[in-house]
């Protein structure tokens, strides 16, 4: 569904977007050569070296992000990536999650989903915060009966389970 | 007649009242994975496969195969009552399915829907039966540069038969194969592109990439397009259900090119997104009633269905049959038998004839008892979709990280699974496939070490690939693959060169 975005708002422009992906895409190629030539291209005693195979991935993928590069500069369209409304709730998403997958490891995935969810639904679902207790609540107990208890999948725990006497 | 008895010997193993539990409860959350937006066939599975670590590899395969078959099931649920098609292959089936729910002939939808996928699984399971112990066979006598060519035709394919811009998949694939390469070499015992980080010393985990670009990628795009949910309500009671089953066998002749055309595309990666398109517009061209496709012609909806599922299925034939999978789904599932310690290719059906006559008797059982239990709960899987986003995100977002997480107990997995997740939405936005990215990562060690192998066989040249008949014509239907836009475009301008 690429092409429902001209929805007439302001926003980056897609073409903005396109040529900083490929951009993006050629640096990563460059990266992947330099990698390849530390660990040599050539031909070894066991065959082609470690570096033989990426190298040559290394340069296809800047080839191919040149030729989609020249292909996103030329292109006339005035199309936007997505209006700036559109892209505030990417981020409103994108920030949260961000903060819980780096709380994960200190908090334990529990007490952190359940802010996780609590929040997510208070914020953007304008929700009672009974309603936002109950539902995050309960995920975070089915979770917890469903990996610990019936198939034995630990997940990773903080203090607070630590605490209970579980 | 070996194959047979091996089958019911699969059967046997599969009515083991553990396995059918497990059969159930993979087919109610694959309809639900199916039925929600933000988790796919792909990511769904990726998400519940450190469920199955405990379980035997044929218990783990019987679950996550009915978690896919509820997921394909699903996507038409979505399509009929929402007019949102819960996954990219069931898009086709909004077209006729949700005008027909418009004018309350929900059930009518739903019931055909269900009816021609079970068909096209059946099609497609029956001649995975029949076709890949021959191909496996056929496969055993495959050396390195063999194995090559299979994986150059399977990625050649996706280049030049994929609707995105070529050089957007090329790119996309490369840096597929390029994550696949960082960390331990696995010919030299090397480390490479690690550039000193220990996080990197094991490279890039294919599920975290699919749980990122699929999962999270799938999240993003629907908060941007900020989905508010209107569907139509739906009733199938046994009445609808026998008049449709009435109906149906008058379009048999749609349903079997659309089986045809599902299995064709399935084994080739084309997959089933395209499949369903194309049977729906032959379905159109040939159809007595073509002019009111799109109003809620009942024909309509059986051709992509059909076909959708018949290719979803047939792109487990080149996974069991070669270790090479058709689609990100069977992609993923390749990866849960390396996690069972199994060897996917054309040995499993010499040294684990259990397990993959397990699996194809699962399918056949998987679809009668997934066909089942959508007929009956169609109310009930409407009403999920019916919870609000807000309440529905979150819990998704914390489900992909669980996934992620428990595949390597590591923290630094879910970190990169938001990474893969702004980048697939980004990516996903700029057209560039991600289908062809995650097979990579999948499948990069084993072509590269083909691929080197052979290159080691031969002294470092290239003639190798087509040193013999058998490799040589993989190689040429590969390059074929590539170029087949190319040709196509020759061909057409030929022809009216000759017409004029």
């Amino acid at each position: 569904m690429t092409d429902t975005t001209s929805h007439g708002g302001t926003g980056p422009s897609h073409r903005g977007v396109e040529i900083g992906v490929a951009v993006a895409m050629i640096a990563f190629g460059a990266v992947v050569i330099v990698g390849s030539l530390q660990v040599g291209i050539g031909w070894g005693p066991e065959g082609p070296k470690s570096g033989f195979f990426p190298f040559y991935l290394g340069v296809t993928i800047i080839l191919a992000s040149v030729l989609n590069l020249v292909a996103a500069a030329t292109e006339s369209s005035q199309k936007v990536f997505a209006d700036w409304s559109q892209l505030t709730s990417v981020v409103s998403v994108v920030i949260p999650t961000t903060i819980y997958v780096f709380a994960v490891p200190w908090t334990g995935i529990y007490l952190s989903s359940l802010i996780l969810i609590a929040l997510f639904m208070r914020w953007l679902g304008r929700y009672s915060i009974a309603m936002c207790a109950a539902v995050s609540i309960s995920v975070v107990m089915v979770t917890y009966l469903m990996f610990e208890k019936w198939f034995l999948v630990p997940l990773p725990k903080g203090p607070i389970e630590d605490w209970l006497p579980l | 007649m070996e194959e047979i008895a091996n089958l019911f010997h699969g059967f046997a193993v599969v009515i083991q009242p553990f396995n059918l539990l497990l059969m159930v409860v993979g087919i109610l959350l694959g309809v639900i994975i199916g039925v929600l937006p933000g988790l796919g066939g792909a990511n769904g599975i990726a998400i519940l496969l450190p469920l199955t670590f405990g379980m035997s590899p044929t218990s783990a395969i019987i679950m996550l195969s009915c978690i896919y078959w509820g997921a394909l099931f699903g996507g038409a649920i979505t399509s009929v009552l929402f007019n949102i098609p819960g996954e990219p292959w069931s898009v086709a089936t909004t077209f006729d399915g949700h005008p027909m729910a418009q004018q309350g002939r929900a059930g009518e939808a739903l019931t055909a829907a269900f009816t021609s996928s079970f068909v096209g699984a059946l099609f497609a399971v029956i001649m995975i039966t029949l076709v890949a112990p021959l191909v496996a066979k056929f496969a055993l006598q495959f050396g390195p540069a063999e194995k090559f060519a299979v994986f150059f035709l399977a990625f050649c394919s996706f280049i030049g038969m994929g609707k995105e811009p070529p050089f957007k998949t090329i790119a996309s694939m490369m840096i597929g194969f390029a994550l696949a390469a960082v960390g331990l070499d696995s010919v030299t015992g090397q480390l490479r592109l690690t550039f000193g980080f220990t996080e990197m010393l094991n490279g890039f985990d294919f599920l975290i990439a699919v749980i990122g670009l699929f999962g999270i990628g799938e999240i993003l795009l629907t908060m941007e397009e900020g989905l508010s949910f209107k569907g139509k309500a739906a009733v199938i009671n046994p009445r609808v259900v026998w008049q449709t089953w009435k109906e149906l066998p008058r379009y048999w002749m749609t349903s079997l090119r659309s089986c045809i055309i599902g299995c064709w595309m399935g084994i080739s990666p084309a997959g089933a997104t395209p499949a369903s398109f194309m049977s729906y517009g032959i379905a159109k061209r040939t159809s007595k009633r073509g002019d009111n496709f799109g109003k809620g012609e009942i024909e309509g909806v059986v051709a992509p269905e059909t076909a959708a599922h018949a290719a979803g299925t047939a792109a487990l034939l080149p996974m069991l049959s070669l270790g090479v999978p058709g689609s990100p789904t069977a992609a993923v599932l390749l990866g849960g038998l390396l996690i069972w310690g199994l060897q996917p290719g054309p040995l499993l059906f010499v040294e684990q004839k259990d397990f993959v006559w397990g699996l194809i008797a699962s399918m056949y059982l998987g679809n009668i008892v997934g066909l089942i239990i959508v007929l009956t709960c169609v109310p009930l899987f409407a009403a999920i979709l019916r919870i609000p986003f807000s309440i529905i995100a979150p819990i998704i977002l914390v489900m992909c990280a669980i996934g992620a997480y428990t595949v390597h107990n590591s923290a630094f997995d879910v970190v990169l699974m938001l990474v893969f997740g702004v980048i697939g939405y980004v990516l996903k936005k700029c057209n560039y496939p991600l289908a062809p990215m995650v097979l990579a990562i999948v499948l990069g060690d084993k072509a590269e070490e083909a691929f080197r192998q052979s290159l080691l066989g031969s002294g470092g040249s290239l003639g190798i690939f087509f040193s013999n008949g058998l490799v040589g014509s993989i190689m040429v239907l590969g390059l074929i693959a590539l170029f087949w836009p190319v040709i196509q475009n020759a061909w057409t301008r030929m022809r009216l060169a000759t017409a004029a």
